[in-house]
């Protein structure tokens, strides 16, 4: 072995679903040992849909896949284990009430009788040999995200994989955590093992890798040494056009407050603390960020501002708009705050599970909000209808019509749909919850530029963001809470990186940093 | 090495999901699996018995649309239909209600009361009006009684709906006791002899079928144009869109399930009042199970509903013939019904996944 040039290679590969969707095209790859390579590329340009064809979860229509310079074919993941081919999805695949360790040897049949003790032995191996700081008897479900995510990678490496790929392995981690993500890596790479990432963020690609493979609408668009590239060149490559990476931050007018959240406590269904004493406001004409690990209770939040959480007693969350009337949003439902003629929109993080229904076409989204104005006990479908053109339009909205389930879209689509009917309403509170998550450069350009007209409309904003450097861009004024706490309040026009990533994981100290 | 044990092949047979069902190739599939259907169930007659495979089949066909023939089998399809559109609202909410069938005898038990406890004593057309209301009542207290359970404590609405059935069979048994003291498991006509729906074209049938045939419009009117339809809908596909826009979701599952109870109901008063005149704890025959298979077969589409329950009832009525005039036992029947619906729903899946097999160009390449 080691005789070939490539760890693996990727010849002509082709896949489509059904008639209409090519995902990859003719895409040619090589993976050299030992190296870190990325593989960039727009959400829909195939990034994923290519590895799964690696990894086993999908069989290519055309082309070869070469392993040690060897034709293979993967007919699954564990072929692709066979090939000492691992791959890390971006929604982990782990059994929660079992520990770490369990979960890391569930499935290897190696004809030896289970032995957790000696397993956890090999396990720890692993973990010295690599760097990773893991809690090998903490069950999932107590686990951090980041937690998790290691528990994955052991997973795939206790497998003997000399070939990791990784997919938006950062998407839900911490800067610091991500850093952490990196040492390992770079830690895998000196033992001689080939790292593939998946990824859309370009400041990692630069820091991380040492090649970069672009896809560009699932055909291959350029591959890179990492140190001939930068931001600007490998935008272009991704998108296929010059694009403005800058976003515009204008100043308040005439801020008047709007929104005063005052000892706003509430409970989960374990009768935890899920918020704890939160207060702050929100003015007219400004977009205020959250920033936090994912659950720090940003789904709370927004949840109890529009009316769909139990808040406990002596929580209040005040409006009050230009007739300075203060009316009272805790203890009313959506629909009540809606008769105050109180207009609130609200971009939920789950699109398909809340904001939208995924079987149902555009038109009946557009509904969803406005059905039941008019006295009429039956629906009218002609407004929704030109509202789904309007946005279609306006939006650009990539669907064959107004009457695809909206399921059948893509994640970009899918959220303009939703942007747009919340926009529509004419809000004077936006909130969004992520709304450029797993969206293309574009796309999310579009998003920031739709919130900018808002806010200059007047419009309070609420921002849960994930990606910190978009946050400091965007917004005017930042909070960053953990574990349902607020550990501060910054300026977004001064706060820098370290210092959100900080207040991020201040309190418990971060979950993860307690294991070991 | 491992590596050398996996040769290089491609799967024999790959299936990937259609994104885009064209209605043609639905149809297209349709028809071939119904042919399929047929051809096997000529081999297994042939095998089986012996018996000639055509003349079979020409019996089944007799059987349900033969001379004199065709208004019952239009009667069963009505009224079979007519638990199937009452099952529907609360299908498209997915809340799976199994107990159509104790709804439909509460409905049934209902109109047989009102007929023996207030026939003779006031005006006949009194008496239907009264029928019509109690029955409606009481079928839809029955179904709401689960939904209530399921909306505010979050029971399992299949569990309980099947129960219920249960329920609803020992209370006509008792109504049987109370009302025959012979001991009879039927109460028949002699005792129910008023209230009595009036006939068209003297036959019972004609009223029933034109009433089933209104609730289908209605329904399909009510499921696909009102708001009501709407929010059942949204509630069906997820409670927290429906909570996000301000539906009030436990009002939508207490009427969804209160209007499937009164189409129960109405199903129950047609079959006692408009039709048998006679209650016994069978009467339902199983509608309120086989409606689950119309309604999901029409992908809980009213008006498609009429065709599948049609081809139910064609199936179980042909069956019935073949076994008595073949002299073949009950259960024959009842294996051709099974062979040819296995065809028909195990076609679902070509219509919606696609089968590749490898194609013989690479296989020969390998060979090489």
């Amino acid at each position: 072995m080691g005789k070939a040039s490539y760890a693996l290679e990727l010849k002509g590969i082709t896949k489509a679903f059904g008639t209409k969707v090519v995902a990859n095209q003719d895409v040619d790859l090589q993976v050299k040992y030992g190296e870190i390579l990325a593989i960039l590329g727009e959400n829909g340009s195939g990034k994923t849909t290519l590895m799964n064809m690696v990894s086993g979860i999908y069989y290519p229509d055309k082309g070869q896949i070469f392993v040690d310079g060897k034709e293979v074919t993967i007919k699954s993941p564990k072929d692709a284990f066979d090939f000492r081919i691992g791959m890390i999805h971006q929604h982990f695949k782990l059994v929660d009430v079992f520990s770490a360790a369990e979960n890391i040897v569930l499935g290897i049949d190696d004809g030896q009788k289970y032995n957790l003790k000696k397993a956890k032995q090999r396990i720890r191996e692993i973990t010295d040999k690599y760097g990773f700081q893991i809690d090998l008897d903490k069950k999932i479900y107590a686990m951090s995200v980041s937690e998790k995510q290691t528990v994955e990678i052991i997973k795939v490496l206790y497998r003997g994989a000399d070939i990791l790929i990784l997919d938006e392995p950062t998407a839900v981690l911490t800067p610091q955590e991500t850093q952490k993500l990196f040492a390992v890596l770079r830690n895998m790479k000196k033992d001689n093992k080939t790292v593939i990432i998946i990824t859309h963020k370009l400041h990692e690609v630069l820091e991380i890798s040492d090649r970069v493979a672009i896809l560009r609408k699932g055909k291959n668009a350029g591959m890179v040494n990492t140190d001939e590239a930068n931001e600007q060149i490998l935008t272009e490559a991704m998108v296929g056009e010059q694009v403005d990476l800058n976003i515009e931050r204008k100043e308040p007018k005439d801020p008047q407050t709007r929104l005063v959240v005052k000892r706003l406590n509430v409970k989960n269904r374990q009768g935890e603390n899920a918020l704890t004493d939160i207060n702050f406001s929100v003015s007219s004409g400004e977009i205020f960020g959250i920033a936090g690990i994912s659950g720090s209770g940003q789904k709370e939040l927004l949840e109890s501002i529009a009316g769909l959480q139990r808040c406990e007693k002596g929580s209040s969350i005040l409006y009050t708009d230009s007739d300075e009337v203060e009316q009272q949003l805790v203890g009313k439902t959506p629909r009540e705050i809606r008769k105050l003629g109180i207009a609130m929109s609200f971009v939920p993080e789950d699109r398909l599970g809340m904001g939208l229904v995924g079987n149902m076409d555009i038109t009946d989204n557009m509904m969803l909000r406005s059905y039941k104005n008019g006295k009429s006990e039956f629906l009218d479908r002609k407004k929704p209808r030109e509202l789904a053109e309007t946005i279609i339009n306006d939006l650009e909205v990539v669907t064959p019509s107004t009457s695809t389930p909206v399921r059948r879209l893509s994640g970009g689509n899918v959220q303009k749909v939703l942007v747009g009917r919340e926009i529509a309403l004419e809000p004077r509170v936006l909130m969004v919850a992520y709304p450029v998550r797993g969206l293309d450069i574009n796309s999310s350009y579009m998003i920031y530029n739709l919130l900018n007209e808002q806010k200059e409309k007047g419009v309070s904003i609420i921002f849960v963001g994930e990606d910190l450097d978009v946050l400091i861009a965007l917004c005017d004024r930042i909070m960053v809470i953990n574990s349902g706490e607020i550990t501060g309040i910054l300026d977004g026009r001064t706060a820098k990186k370290d210092e959100i990533g900080l207040l991020m994981t201040k309190t418990n100290g971060g979950a993860d940093n307690e294991a070991k | 090495m491992k590596q050398n044990k996996a040769k290089k092949s491609e799967p024999l047979i790959r299936i990937t999901k259609r994104t885009d069902v064209s209605l043609k190739l639905g149809i297209i599939v349709r028809v071939i699996a119904i042919l399929i259907a047929l051809l096997v169930c000529g081999i297994v007659t042939k095998v089986f018995t012996s018996d000639d495979p055509i003349s079979i089949l020409k019996t089944i066909v007799h059987g349900a649309f033969g001379e004199g023939r065709m208004l019952v089998t239009l009667h069963d399809v009505a009224l079979l239909l007519c638990v199937s559109l009452a099952v529907t609202p609360a299908f498209r909410m997915k809340f799976w209600n199994i107990g159509a069938e104790g709804q439909v005898l509460m409905g049934a038990l209902a109109t047989a009361m009102c007929m023996f406890f207030l026939g003779g004593k006031v005006p006949d057309a009194l008496l239907i009006v009264i029928m019509i209301v109690f029955s409606i009542v009481t079928a839809c207290v029955w179904a709401i009684i689960p939904a209530f359970f399921k909306a505010h404590w979050g029971t399992n609405e299949t569990l309980f709906t099947l129960m219920m059935n249960y329920v609803a069979i020992q209370l006509i048994e008792y109504f049987l006791k109370i009302a025959d003291k012979s001991g009879s498991n039927v109460v028949g006509p002699d005792l129910l002899s008023h209230g009595w729906f009036p006939q068209i074209f003297h036959t019972d049938y004609v009223l029933n079928i034109v009433i089933v045939a209104i609730i289908t419009v209605l329904l399909h009117i009510y499921l696909t144009k009102s708001k009501h339809g709407y929010e059942l809908l949204v509630v069906g596909e997820s409670e927290n869109t429906a909570r996000y826009i301000g539906i009030n979701v436990k009002k939508v599952i207490i009427r969804t399930m209160a209007l499937s109870g009164a189409i129960c109901g109405i199903a129950g008063l047609l079959i006692v009042g408009g039709a048998s005149h006679s209650i016994d704890s069978n009467i339902a025959g199983g509608r309120g199970f086989s409606a689950i298979m119309v309604s999901w077969l029409a992908k809980f589409n009213p008006i498609v509903m009429v065709l599948t329950s049609l081809l139910l009832v064609f199936l179980s009525r042909g069956a019935d013939e073949v076994s008595s005039k073949f002299g073949l036992n009950a259960d024959f029947s009842q294996i051709l019904t099974g062979i040819i619906l296995f065809f028909i729903i195990g076609c679902e899946f070509f219509i919606h996944y696609q089968v590749h097999f490898r194609s013989s160009k690479k296989a020969e390449k390998e060979d090489k």
